[in-house]
């Protein structure tokens, strides 16, 4: 068979595969970051650390209450959520009338206060979290082991990625959205609450991060600093695609996480700045980002 | 509670001088290490606690000596560790730093303890310079290095059958040592490498990595990485099933706090290299049982290096009669031998080696473990002189 610089192409595909469920953990959390910033804009540096949040929340239900994984799945991103509504009523929504760069503050202060939390009383050496039964294992596709795990994690990701798209964008609530957005004062006038939705919506971004976290959790181990390494990588591909672009975020995850998929095969050294020397040349060229309305 | 209150008490009695003893020395040891970041749990308060057990034991306030301890947290940055250790010395009055995992701070540290004829009895670091390239006559490396870690698993797996190995290698310095060392060590005892992949440090993500060392059809995968990196990366190796397929995985420096991390299930089978593990004899039980009364976890060897190292530098300023001149303190315990309840009988050698036994465990099948913490088989001991490197002439300072 063909062979591309010197690596066989079992090797390749495995490696695109690989980028590809990589990916899907980038898309989830900057499509978070994404709906927050288009809706409340706010930069939120704390999404990382609501990440790992998410990760302990559902260690602690099963260290704690005996709830495995799947229940936790649905409950871990609703508690993060909570959580991420309590701190949008006490302290975002004191911000909303101030610039960008106090929500970036406050977040990013959160972020290392919650980090130094879980830190404090979990240690730094990390929590196993077992992969449920139903989907250990795995299946040989020839060109390489694919455990289950890992292709559940791509499926879920994608449902859960353009389900959000499709609510936002097609439905009415999402038009709501938009519109508050927009001009939350005329929206207002209209009998529509405002607070209420931004609330919910500052509450919807966090559990996706809260949600990545489980999907995470038995891959990694559930760790205090998760977070902190990923979340500069996340918002690399927020820029890359596009502040605020729904599907800037979701695709532009995806790609790169197949990016550095393959920087791993042919020049590894590379792998852990690649994603940073795209966001600097799409900044060049297109400041706005591949899929950004123009500034 | 009632510990702590026994010590704070024992040292208010020496500070102000009770016991009025013909002999008083007065001695103040420093606790530098990582409290914060990666190493917090196999060093940090950890071994802050093991000194002050090491005091308590040691009755140095019988003896006429009274101890201080105190403790800081070098980050894992050299610029930072520096700037402690010369505080303590100039300033603070220190006699002797304990500890210093991260091998770049411990060189510069044990650079400014020469500076200052202070004393540095490390237990964290992996770094061979520290007794050879880089050896000083004031440094004491305690408890383990990369050669000896090598030694250990290297040699083991290879004689088992593992003659094709290939590396997963952190890319820095302490990554790179490991790998030469223990690439050394393969070919030594018939294996070779057939591949070796450099990975950005640190990272989560090790499946593209385990997928090029599958490919490579190696017997083993030595992973030359530590802490977070190696769970990640055992954790992944089961995952894709590579494990399973056959290929063995050589976790080149892990601790039984990563173990515990990482779970039985998924650690099962693994074979690591370390100078102290808590369930080997009634002696380690009833200290770790101490251990982990006062601090909520099992003693790692780093932690167990710390306490049986302050005992001998302690042993060894009361010999001098003096704690003032580190030169001449590390001199005496190079000429004595110690029977120490953790790691057996220790000498010391000429360049700051200290040279006990180093021990092959296999991690546990879950069905097989009973508890949280019991996690290990003893495979087979490794004496101080095979495990360690050979002296190196020039760093002989008994000789001077």
């Amino acid at each position: 068979m063909f062979e591309l610089l010197g690596i066989p192409p079992q090797v390749l595909l495995g490696q695109l595969l690989l980028g590809l469920i990589n990916g899907s953990f980038y898309a989830v959390l900057s499509l978070g970051l994404a709906v927050i910033f288009g809706l409340l804009n706010i930069i939120n540096f704390a999404h990382g650390a609501l990440y790992m949040a998410g990760a302990f929340v559902a260690w602690m239900l099963l260290a704690y209450l005996g709830i495995g994984y799947w229940p936790a799945l649905i409950l871990a991103p609703l508690i993060v959520g909570v959580f991420g509504i309590v701190l949008e009523r006490t302290m975002l929504s004191r911000l909303y009338h101030l610039d960008h760069l106090y929500g970036l503050l406050l977040t990013f202060g959160l972020a290392l206060i919650i980090q130094g939390l879980f830190r404090n009383y979990y240690g730094i050496s990390g929590l196993p979290y077992q992969i449920p039964d139903l989907l250990s294992g795995g299946h040989n596709l020839g060109f390489m082991f694919l455990p289950n795990y890992r292709a559940w994690v791509v499926a879920a990701s994608v449902v859960v990625c353009f389900g959000t798209w499709f609510m936002i964008e097609k439905t009415r609530l999402g038009a709501y959205l938009r519109a508050a957005t927009e001009n939350p004062v005329l929206v207002g006038a209209f009998g529509v609450n405002v607070p209420l939705m931004i609330m919910l919506t500052y509450g919807f971004g966090v559990a996706l991060a809260g949600f990545a976290g489980v999907l995470a959790a038995p891959i990694y181990s559930v760790n205090p600093t998760m977070g902190e390494q990923l979340i500069i990588v996340v918002f690399a591909v927020v820029v890359i695609g596009g502040m605020g672009s729904i599907m800037g975020a979701i695709l532009t995850g995806y790609m790169l996480g197949i990016v550095e998929g393959l920087t791993r095969v042919f020049y590894p050294e590379g792998s852990a700045v690649v994603i940073f020397v795209i966001m600097a040349i799409v900044l060049m060229i297109k400041p706005e980002g591949l899929f950004g309305r123009p500034v | 509670m009632f510990r702590k209150l026994a010590i704070s008490s024992a040292a208010l009695a020496a500070m102000t001088g009770a016991p009025a003893l013909a002999q008083d020395i007065a001695v103040k040891l420093g606790v530098l290490n990582d409290r914060s970041g990666v190493y917090a749990d196999l060093s940090g308060e950890g071994s802050v606690v093991a000194a002050r057990m090491a005091v308590e034991d040691f009755k140095a306030a019988d003896k006429g000596m009274s101890v201080e301890i105190i403790s800081a947290d070098h980050q894992n940055k050299p610029d930072i560790g520096s700037n402690i250790a010369r505080q303590w010395y100039d300033v603070d009055g220190v006699n002797a730093i304990l500890d210093v995992p991260t091998s770049s701070v411990a060189l510069a540290v044990s650079d400014i303890t020469t500076e200052k004829n202070g004393v540095l009895i490390d237990s964290g670091a992996g770094s061979t310079s520290l007794t050879r390239e880089q050896c000083r006559p004031t440094t004491v490396h305690w408890t383990y290095d990369t050669a000896a870690l090598a030694t250990g698993t290297g040699a083991a797996m290879t004689n088992a059958g593992g003659k094709k190995w290939f590396f997963l290698t952190a890319d820095y310095a302490f990554g790179h040592s490991l790998e030469e060392n223990t690439a050394r060590v393969v070919e030594e005892n018939g294996g070779e490498v057939v591949g070796q992949v450099n990975v950005p440090f640190p990272a989560t993500d090790f499946s593209s990595f385990l997928l090029q060392a599958q490919g490579s059809g190696a017997d083993v995968i030595g992973l030359a990485n530590a802490g977070g990196d190696t769970v990640n990366a055992i954790k992944q190796a089961s995952e894709f099933g590579i494990t399973q397929a056959g290929q063995k995985l050589a976790a080149l420096l892990f601790f039984v706090t990563d173990v515990h991390a990482l779970g039985a299930q998924t650690a099962q089978g693994l074979s690591l290299t370390e100078a102290f593990y808590w369930d080997q004899n009634d002696d380690t039980r009833a200290w770790s049982k101490r251990f982990m009364d006062a601090h909520g976890s099992q003693p790692t060897m780093v932690q167990a290096g710390v306490y049986s190292g302050t005992m001998a530098y302690l042993a060894a300023v009361e010999a001098v009669g003096s704690a003032d001149d580190g030169k001449a303190v590390v001199a005496k315990m190079k000429e004595m031998e110690f029977q120490d309840p953790l790691f057996g009988t220790v000498t010391v050698r000429g360049d700051g080696r200290a040279i006990h036994d180093m021990y092959l465990f296999e991690v546990k099948s879950p069905d097989e473990s009973t508890g949280e913490w019991d996690l290990y088989n003893q495979i087979s001991s490794i004496s101080g002189e095979d495990a360690f490197l050979p002296m190196l002439e020039e760093c002989d300072f008994t000789k001077q």
